[in-house]
This record gives structure tokens, C-alpha cells and sequence, in this order.
């Protein structure tokens, strides 16, 4: 197998869609929904180069993504089993993959047993049909829902809105991200991007009951939306949550968060939904204590987050009195069918890759144009896609994501269940390439290595070759940096800079070193 | 075939099953091998649960977390419990919780025991936020991460009532405390059927701007009576 270490020349750029017009409309500068949660904008270089330009959303990141590196270096450091932990975290997310079939009819059984109604979803559409029926049932045209991954990249909100169901989201991040009609951008905290001033302004146009002297203090703004949920939370008939984890051998589920609302959410209305992708399973209970210990260290970057509920089935006379799992693939199994790419399907949501990534810290996470931003998303994101051409489709802008990334290897490193996201980006690199080959009649990619060949096969032609190149030297600005070079160059520094070419070669420079030795020279 | 079916044989199909057909792109994957499982980390800390120092951690802990922690023997747990409740105006009691806890209560405070009988129950979720506090004992609690676990037995009573009113008072015994979480979720596996709710601090927010806010949905306010 190759390594391919940068964007080839040849990225196809998928028409803009209108996407720019309508964020200079929006007050906020919003993504517009897309109509598929894991594919939507431009191409990773295309998105990146846009959001770079914004220079709040730089700050707002880096301010936040540095935070956060501190706060779960400070944590992890303090735990002196950490490393044992993860190996254990790592070996039984392998396990589960291992054992997938009998441990979700296991989890199954046990839930039914308590009481629950699973259900399955091939896809998204099936997943939010379900959903869409089971609010329908109850009669809800309101349901308040608990953050969740799984929901938003079946684009669940925007069915149950076309369907007259409002969706309310509870976190306080994701109303701010929903109220704003924008898309989240990272996996913890989805308004990262939005300073406290934006979120003010947010709120006072958008929420309708704020206060019309509201400050920028955090804890008015919390509790502002603290007053503006609690009597949905007090009157919802219906919840609708994802899962962090789902244990096999009890058919437990556990959800992890801060803020209460997702208590809430599970606790008071009369009926919940759970969405979980098929990978969430963990075979024991007592598995529980390595996830527990590795999540919220490597997610929030404390000890232990705030509140953690775990429920299993129905329970009489506590909590909601009908309970539903849905069981989603939406792509799952097609990661699960590479034997590289599998371990994506480790991963436990935690955003630690996000947190150290600096190609993530600088573009933000709307560039990845997927629910699943960061080193992850860009190899969840196409291996989700597959069976769409995620992967190596000619056209398709989600095989740009492997290229989201310096490889640095940051990401493996604090990976709480180890997945080695780096191998992973190469793998999906070479065959993105592979898939494309041969698709052009003309391959600059193939011919310049083809010339390449023929130049360096001579040494005459080599040192001729040489000669010319250091005519680029005039090129390059005062720092010795090309950063626009004519065609067919341009191809190259559309992406990335290039060092300017020195005025000699190495052979120029050689010569007369060796000349100025033999005239006795100082060595 | 029905979507349980076909998920189930498209996993199969990912994981090498032959005559199963294959993954939605078409794909069938190879066979993992067999996975063995490490388990070096620590099982239990190095000090016994409700050792001094285990006791002295999560003090520290809860207090980090911003949790109001107060230190009392057996005899002074009723007067504690009075101190903290005092100006509550009511609260919400699960109906196993130990009644001598509640006697030197001022008069003033209106005591609901949230029985499954009786004339104010079950309390609604509006009738809760109408309550001042909650006071429940706990199952476990865990110094290392600063964690509380309830798990709905008798004298912790259903979820809705801890997790309503705005002050939760939560009394642990030096017994209950261990030093890490594997020790904590090895007791509560004894009953994994148990709604759960695992309790560090009152809720909070980092949502903005990544300053922390204590209080928001769940209980703002967390009283800890740990008694020796």
C-alpha cells in the first residue's frame, strides 16, 4: 500500500449550492440544514478554506479546544491505571465487534424482558419513521430530546418538524446551536463556536421568553434556558434520547451528561425513546466501571461528570412507564466490514481526537461537513457513507475528509479506547485514490510521476532538471514562500504553500565546495 | 425479511458469515479473531472504603464540584438535617427514609413522604417543582471521582423526587464510601435492574464559552451529610 501524504491535485469540486448566499442572510451565519446530516457543503479544502477566513470563529476555537486539552491532560494525569484502562477499553469495544450478533439479540432479550420495545432501523429513514409513529401514538406534537449523536445524523428533528412534531432541544449548547438554526459543530459542546455575546443575541431574538435585560454572563444565559425549558420538561409526554452505553447482559442503558436535562428527559415524560447505534453495546455490567472511569476524564475533562443515568427496561412507579430502543445501522455495518476501518466503530463519542487536533482547532468543525467533525468524523463520515460513495466515490465530497489531517497522530494518542485514527486516514487515502484511478483520461497526478521517472532515471537529466527548477527561485515572497504559482504548479499551492527553490543546487553548490577543498580548504 | 433480520445478517455478513448475504455497500468482511481482554487496572484503591482517608477525598472531591459537605456523627445527623432543611419551606422524602432524621425539623417545614398510597401521592412532576428540597440517603458513593449513587431503594425513593426541587440534601454513610469506581460499580451490580442516577456535584454547564455554571436543570443546590 502507498502512503499518500497530501490532497492530490485532482478533487473535484461540487458545485456551490447556495450555501454561502443563505449564510450572508442569516444573521448568525448558519449552516443551513442539509438534507443528509453526514454529507452536506463542499469538500473538506473547499469548506476549510472559507472558515478559515473567519477570524471570531478561530478565536472562539482555539480559546476553547486549549481549555479543554488542559483540563483532560490535568485529569488523566491523575490516574495512575490510565494506560490499563484504555488497553481494557480498547479489548472490549474489539470483543463487542467481535460478538455483534449475539450480543444485540442479547440486548434485546434483556430489555424486552423489563419491559422495553426494541426495535431495528436499516437506515436513517426507517429510524425516524419509527420515532415519527411512536410520537404519533402518544398524540405528542412536542417532544423534548436529550443531545444525542445518533439523532442528529439521521436528521431526526428536521423529519418530526415536516411531520408537525417539534423537536426541543434540551442541552443547552444544542438549544443554542437549534434557536440559531444552525448546525453543531463539535461533539461536546455543539455551540463552541458562538461567543457569549452571539449567544445573547440568540437567545433575545429567538427564544421568545428571555429576558429582555439579559446579559452575556454565563449564568444568566443558563438561566435563561433554564427558566424556558423547565415547563416543557414538566409537561413533555414524550423524550427522546440517545445512549452512551447499552450493556448486553442486563440491558441497561446509561446516559452521561451535566446539566440535568437529560434526567429530565428520562425521568419525567411517560414515554422515551432511545436511539442507539448498534455499536454502543458493551457485553457486562461490570464493563461499566472501565467506560465510566475513561469517558468523562477524556470528554469534559473532569473526574466524573455531573450526572449519569442508567435504567434498564421499565421500572414500576419510577420514571417512564413505556420505553422504546431503537437498534440503528445507518452504515454501521458497513464500517464494520473493513477490516482497517472497523475500530471507528470504537469510538465512544468522547471528542478528546477534536480537543488536540490542530487542523480541527483552526478550520472548526462545520468544514467537515458532517454531523461528525474532527479526526473521527473524517473516517466515520465516509466509511458511514459507503454504500452512497463516501468512500471512494469520484464525486463525492465526503472522499476529501481522510485528508483532514496532518497526521500528526495527537488523536491516537489520547484516544480514550485507542483507536489509531491515523493508520485509518491512510488506509481510506490510498484506497480513495486507488477508486479514482483511471476515471481521468488525462492524469496529471500519474504523468508527473511518469516524467519524474524518466528525469531521475539520468543523471544528466536530473542535474538539468535541477538547473531549471532554481529559475523558480524569483517566485517565492521575502519569507522564501510560494504561496501562488503558475500553472501546472498552481494545482499544488491551491492548497498549501511551497518553498521556494534556493538559487543552486545541492550539485551547484557541491562542485564548488569540492573546488574550494582541493585549493586547501579549511577541513 | 424484516429490518431485525436484515440488520442482524448484514452484521454477519461484516464479520465474514457466509450465506447471509452482504453490508448495504455490497461488502463482505473478514472474521475477527478471538479477543482477549486485559483487565491491569486497579479493582480497588489502596484504602479500605470509609477509611479516614477515603472519607477525607471525597469531601475534597464534592467540594471541588462546588457541594456544600458537612462532616457529622450518628447523634448530630437529626440537627444537621434540620439546620440545612430549615428554611426549605417543604420537602420531599422517600417513604423508606429513616424517620428519626426528620424529628427536630421546625414545624414550619411541610414534610411530603412520597409513598405509593396516601393522599398526596404519587406527586406529579409539578407538584415537585412546587417543593423546596429532597432529602434522600444513598447506596454508594465514590471518593476517587467525587460520585454519589442513588439507586431507588426504599430511603432514596423514585427519580423524579431527587432530580425536581432545587436543593437535593443527600446523606451517605462512611460505610457506603469507596475509594474507586470499580469498587462502586461491583456493589451496585447486585441489582443492575435499578434505575440509577449517579450524582458529582449539583448540574452544571460549560456550554458557553466553556465557563463552568453550577445549576442548571437538575437540583442547583448539593447538600452532602456524610456521617462517621
Amino acid at each position: 500500500m502507498s502512503t499518500f501524504l497530501g490532497l492530490p491535485g485532482l478533487r473535484r469540486r461540487v458545485p456551490d449550492d447556495g450555501a454561502t448566499a443563505a449564510s450572508a442572510a442569516e444573521p448568525w451565519g448558519a449552516v443551513p440544514h442539509p438534507d443528509e446530516p453526514l454529507r452536506w457543503g463542499e469538500s473538506f479544502p473547499a469548506a476549510a478554506k472559507h472558515t478559515l477566513k473567519n477570524e471570531q470563529l478561530r478565536k472562539n476555537l482555539g480559546h476553547a479546544t486549549r481549555t479543554i486539552r488542559g483540563k483532560r491532560a490535568a485529569v488523566v494525569d491523575e490516574v495512575p491505571d490510565w494506560e490499563a484502562l484504555r488497553d481494557t477499553g480498547s479489548a472490549v469495544k474489539e470483543q463487542v465487534m467481535a460478538q455483534l450478533p449475539d450480543l444485540l439479540a442479547q440486548l434485546e432479550e434483556n430489555v424486552t424482558a423489563r419491559g422495553g420495545v426494541v426495535h431495528w432501523a436499516r437506515d436513517a429513514a426507517e429510524a425516524n419513521r419509527i420515532v415519527t409513529e411512536i410520537a404519533q401514538a402518544k398524540g405528542a406534537d412536542e417532544v423534548v430530546k436529550v443531545k444525542s449523536m445518533a439523532t442528529q445524523e439521521i436528521g431526526l428533528n428536521e423529519h418530526l418538524a415536516d411531520e408537525g412534531i417539534a423537536a426541543i432541544e434540551t442541552d443547552l449548547a444544542e438549544l443554542i446551536v437549534q434557536l440559531a438554526d444552525d448546525m453543531p459543530s463539535h461533539i461536546l459542546v455543539p455551540a463552541i463556536h458562538r461567543n457569549r455575546a452571539e449567544i445573547r443575541d440568540i437567545f433575545l431574538a429567538r427564544m421568545g421568553d428571555a429576558p429582555p435585560d439579559l446579559s452575556d454572563v454565563p449564568r444568566e444565559l443558563a438561566m435563561a434556558a433554564r427558566a424556558h425549558l423547565r415547563r416543557k420538561f414538566l409537561s413533555a409526554k414524550v423524550a427522546v434520547s440517545g445512549a452512551n452505553f447499552g450493556v448486553a447482559d442486563t440491558g441497561t442503558l446509561a446516559v452521561v451528561e451535566s446539566e440535568g436535562n437529560g434526567r429530565m428527559c428520562l425521568t419525567l415524560p411517560e414515554t422515551l425513546v432511545t436511539v442507539m447505534g448498534i455499536e454502543k453495546l458493551i457485553p457486562t455490567y461490570t464493563d461499566l466501571e472501565v467506560f465510566l472511569q475513561l469517558l468523562p476524564r477524556s470528554s469534559t475533562g473532569e473526574r466524573m461528570n455531573p450526572y449519569t443515568s442508567l435504567w434498564t427496561g421499565v421500572t414500576p412507579g419510577d420514571g417512564p412507564q413505556e420505553f422504546h430502543l431503537v437498534l440503528l445501522d445507518n452504515g454501521r455495518t458497513d464500517v464494520l466490514a473493513d477490516e482497517v476501518g472497523r475500530s471507528a466503530l470504537h469510538c465512544i463519542r468522547c471528542s478528546a481526537c477534536l480537543n488536540v487536533c490542530p487542523v480541527y482547532e483552526r478550520v472548526g468543525g462545520h468544514a467537515y461537513g458532517s454531523v461528525y467533525p474532527g479526526p473521527i468524523g473524517a473516517i466515520l463520515t465516509p466509511q458511514l457513507t459507503a454504500a452512497s460513495g463516501g468512500v471512494s466515490g469520484a464525486d463525492d465530497v465526503n472522499a476529501s475528509l481522510p485528508y483532514a489531517s496532518t497526521l500528526c497522530g495527537a488523536c491516537y494518542d489520547v484516544c480514550p479506547v485507542k483507536i489509531d485514527i491515523p493508520s485509518i486516514l491512510v488506509d481510506l487515502r490510498a484506497r480513495e485514490v486507488d477508486a479514482d484511478r483511471g476515471k481521468h483520461k488525462v492524469d496529471p497526478w500519474r504523468a508527473a510521476m511518469k516524467a519524474a521517472s524518466w528525469v531521475m532515471s539520468d543523471g544528466g537529466r536530473f542535474g538539468l532538471a535541477g538547473r531549471a527548477a532554481t529559475l523558480g527561485h524569483g517566485l517565492g515572497g521575502r519569507d522564501g514562500v510560494i504561496s501562488k504559482a503558475p500553472p501546472p504548479a498552481s494545482a499544488w499551492t491551491r492548497d498549501r504553500d511551497l518553498p521556494a527553490p534556493p538559487d543552486e543546487t545541492f550539485r551547484q553548490w557541491m562542485a564548488e565546495h569540492e573546488h574550494g577543498e582541493q585549493d586547501g580548504g579549511e577541513r | 425479511m424484516s429490518a431485525r433480520e436484515d440488520v442482524l445478517n448484514r452484521v454477519r455478513a461484516a464479520l465474514g458469515g457466509s450465506g447471509v448475504g452482504t453490508t448495504a455497500a455490497g461488502k463482505i468482511g473478514t472474521t475477527p479473531g478471538v479477543v482477549e481482554v486485559p483487565r491491569a487496572y486497579r479493582a480497588a484503591g489502596e484504602h479500605e472504603p470509609g477509611s479516614p482517608e477515603v472519607l477525607t477525598q471525597l469531601v475534597d472531591r464534592l467540594e471541588d464540584y462546588q457541594a456544600h459537605v458537612q462532616v457529622v456523627s450518628e447523634d448530630e445527623l437529626p440537627d444537621a438535617v434540620a439546620e440545612v432543611l430549615g428554611g426549605a419551606g417543604s420537602v420531599v422524602v422517600p417513604s423508606g427514609l429513616e424517620e428519626a432524621w426528620l424529628a427536630p425539623l421546625p414545624g414550619d417545614v411541610v414534610v411530603h413522604r412520597d409513598t405509593h398510597a396516601g393522599p398526596d401521592s404519587p406527586l406529579g412532576a409539578t407538584d415537585l417543582d412546587a417543593i423546596g428540597a429532597v432529602l434522600t440517603a444513598a447506596r454508594v458513593a465514590c471518593s476517587e471521582t467525587g460520585t454519589i449513587v442513588l439507586d431507588g431503594g426504599p430511603d432514596q425513593g423514585r427519580r423524579a423526587i431527587s432530580l425536581v426541587p432545587d436543593v437535593h440534601l443527600c446523606v451517605v454513610r462512611a460505610d457506603q464510601v469507596v475509594e474507586t469506581i470499580p469498587e462502586a460499580v461491583r456493589i451496585l451490580a447486585a441489582h443492575p435492574e435499578r434505575p440509577q442516577t449517579w450524582i458529582s456535584g449539583p448540574s452544571a454547564t460549560s456550554d458557553i464559552e466553556l465557563d463552568r455554571v453550577e445549576g442548571v436543570h437538575g437540583p442547583r443546590t448539593l447538600h452532602v451529610l456524610l456521617v462517621t
